[in-house]
């Protein structure tokens, strides 16, 4: 068991925004928590990682903590991407020595080798995501939380970095809570989809995604569609 | 769990290495087509339109003054200043007067820095202090530091400390202002990359809160130094005599008093040329490299 959520409740004084929410991950498992906008799936995500404590109800993670990944690249414009990424491992207490080639051997890891020396500013959207993944990846904890990596890219570089994130994942079988509001990401990269429902989020379903389904696009999109038909229901309750 | 961030001891089987090459060569090639080269030209119109304006500017001025004015002793022109200013500066008088303030103003800037800067960071980190002396701080740096001249005399005298006084209460409330407003502005997603990151208070604010100030402390300076050297001149011009040694604001009183109004323009002149030099040597390169590095000046006009 990775991380545990026992009755996750969440409100900021007023209405709630997280109602009882109760999951557990395994290690190493890859689960995609989907929703629409207003779900709480960010405040989630941010009770996971310990930046907001919950109202009600306790989240176990893996002694180790979590590593974050935020929806904009979150890099420091004023280091180069390998010092951003040196930053990381320097918080986390990696001796000077060992800094610079662990952060070159990151920045490999997501062909990013040759633009260590570049600012942010000079990366493109899709490289600064591989950028914050490295230092993601740098954190070295067992778990990786992701709120929407990729939302703000244009499809083929999301794609690519779909890609990416996969083959990582599956060399370096971390857990990753990957949140999303797109349905097909949410089933091209989870091994199991939550669908949170909105104000308050609940959990209000969940699907295993057989690994043969990635290999069958007509699979894939019948559950794909499935699970939309399950989204816009949620959604639609809030038209009255 | 991997300890090391490599791929070493991963399940990869043979067949995944084409794969990973091709999304390799996927990537570069979207990199590269996303890579805009940055144009960076010299732009001469940005060295040309200020000092055609200054050279537009003093051929009227001559003009205003051969055909406009009855007075050459009321209303001197360029010509004339310039014949002034170089007498000045023939027998020393204008040299001594520009290397003292100058000197008055860099040190008193510089002490104003270190007492700023400390100050600003103490009233930063707590909220508490901030709350009772911060509004006194922007009360200060409304209030016109000429007026503590008069107050300065009658505790310190006509001496140098009269001088650094007046400087201090001027620039010092804008360094700290400065460096309280950078630290407002700093975006809460990098604080909250300071804590995902796990860094100490400390650490967060060292590496992450204070690099993000950079350019709001920077431009609280530059306006400390234009408050330094406004002060200064107040200051010099009101205590005259007593040990205090003879700069810009001096030279302006003494044209005054020996009504000589092409002395009084060159003191005035060599105030502004001062301020000038100042802000393109020092601030303007500083201010540049910072927010270049930032990739913020891409468009800015200057």
């Amino acid at each position: 068991m990775s991380i545990l959520i026992e009755k996750l409740s969440k409100d900021y004084g007023g209405a709630p925004v997280l109602s009882s929410i109760s999951t557990s991950i395994a290690q190493g498992e890859f689960v995609a928590v989907l929703g629409a906008s207003g779900c709480g799936k960010s405040t989630l995500l941010n009770i996971v990682a310990g930046l907001e404590p919950p109202t009600a109800g306790a989240v176990t993670v893996p002694a180790g903590g979590a590593a974050f990944m935020f929806q904009d690249a979150a890099l420091l414009p004023w280091l180069t991407a390998r010092a951003n990424i040196e930053l990381a491992l320097q918080l986390r207490g990696v001796p000077r020595a060992q800094r610079k080639d662990q952060a070159q051997q990151l920045l490999e890891l997501v062909h990013l080798g040759d633009a260590g020396s570049k600012r942010p500013h000079e990366l493109s959207g899709g490289m600064r995501q591989r950028a914050s993944l490295a230092r993601a990846l740098g954190q070295d904890k067992p778990v990786l939380l992701m709120d929407e990596p990729f939302a703000a890219l244009d499809a083929i570089t999301r794609d690519l970095l779909h890609e990416e994130l996969e083959r990582i994942w599956l060399a370096q079988r971390r857990t990753v809570l990957f949140v999303t509001h797109n349905v097909r990401e949410a089933v091209r990269l989870g091994q199991r989809v939550l669908l949170l429902s909105s104000r308050p989020g609940r959990l209000a379903a969940q699907w295993d995604i057989d690994p043969l389904v990635r290999t069958d696009p007509a699979a894939q999109a019948a559950l794909t569609q499935e699970i939309t038909q399950a989204l816009r229901e949620e959604i639609r309750h809030h038209a009255h | 769990m991997p300890t090391s961030p490599t791929l070493s001891g991963a399940p990869r089987t043979q067949s995944q290495a084409p794969e990973t090459d091709t999304l390799r060569e996927l990537e570069a090639g979207l990199d590269s087509l996303q890579d805009a080269p940055v144009a960076t030209r010299i732009n001469a119109g940005r060295i040309l339109l200020p000092v055609g304006t200054v050279l537009g500017l003093l051929s009227l001025w001559q003009l205003a003054a051969w055909f406009g004015s009855p007075r050459e002793d009321l209303f001197p022109g360029p010509l004339q200043v310039l014949g002034t200013a170089g007498e000045l500066a023939a027998d020393g008088r204008l040299g001594e007067a520009v290397g003292t303030s100058l000197q008055r103003g860099v040190l008193g800037f510089l002490l104003a820095l270190a007492i700023g800067t400390p100050l600003g960071l103490l009233l930063a980190g707590v909220p508490t202090l901030r709350r009772g002396i911060g509004p006194l701080i922007s009360g200060l740096q409304v209030l016109p530091s000429v007026a503590w001249v008069p107050a300065a005399i009658i505790w310190f005298g006509l001496t140098d400390a009269t001088v650094y006084f007046v400087v201090l209460m001027g620039a010092t409330p804008s360094i700290i202002n400065g460096l309280l407003s950078g630290v407002d502005t700093v975006p809460p997603q990098y604080r909250r990359l300071g804590t995902v990151l796990g860094a100490s208070r400390l650490q967060g604010l060292l590496r992450i809160v204070l690099p993000a100030a950079l350019p709001g402390y920077l431009a609280g300076l530059k306006q400390g130094w234009a408050f330094s050297w406004r002060s200064l001149m107040a200051a010099e011009i009101i205590a005259v005599g007593g040990s205090i040694g003879f700069g810009l604001g001096s030279l302006l009183q003494q044209g005054r008093d020996l009504s000589q109004m092409a002395m009084v323009v060159s003191a005035i002149l060599a105030i502004l040329i001062v301020g000038i030099a100042i802000e393109l040597l020092v601030f303007s390169p500083l201010e540049r490299r910072l927010l270049r590095r930032r990739g913020l000046a891409a468009g800015a006009s200057r």
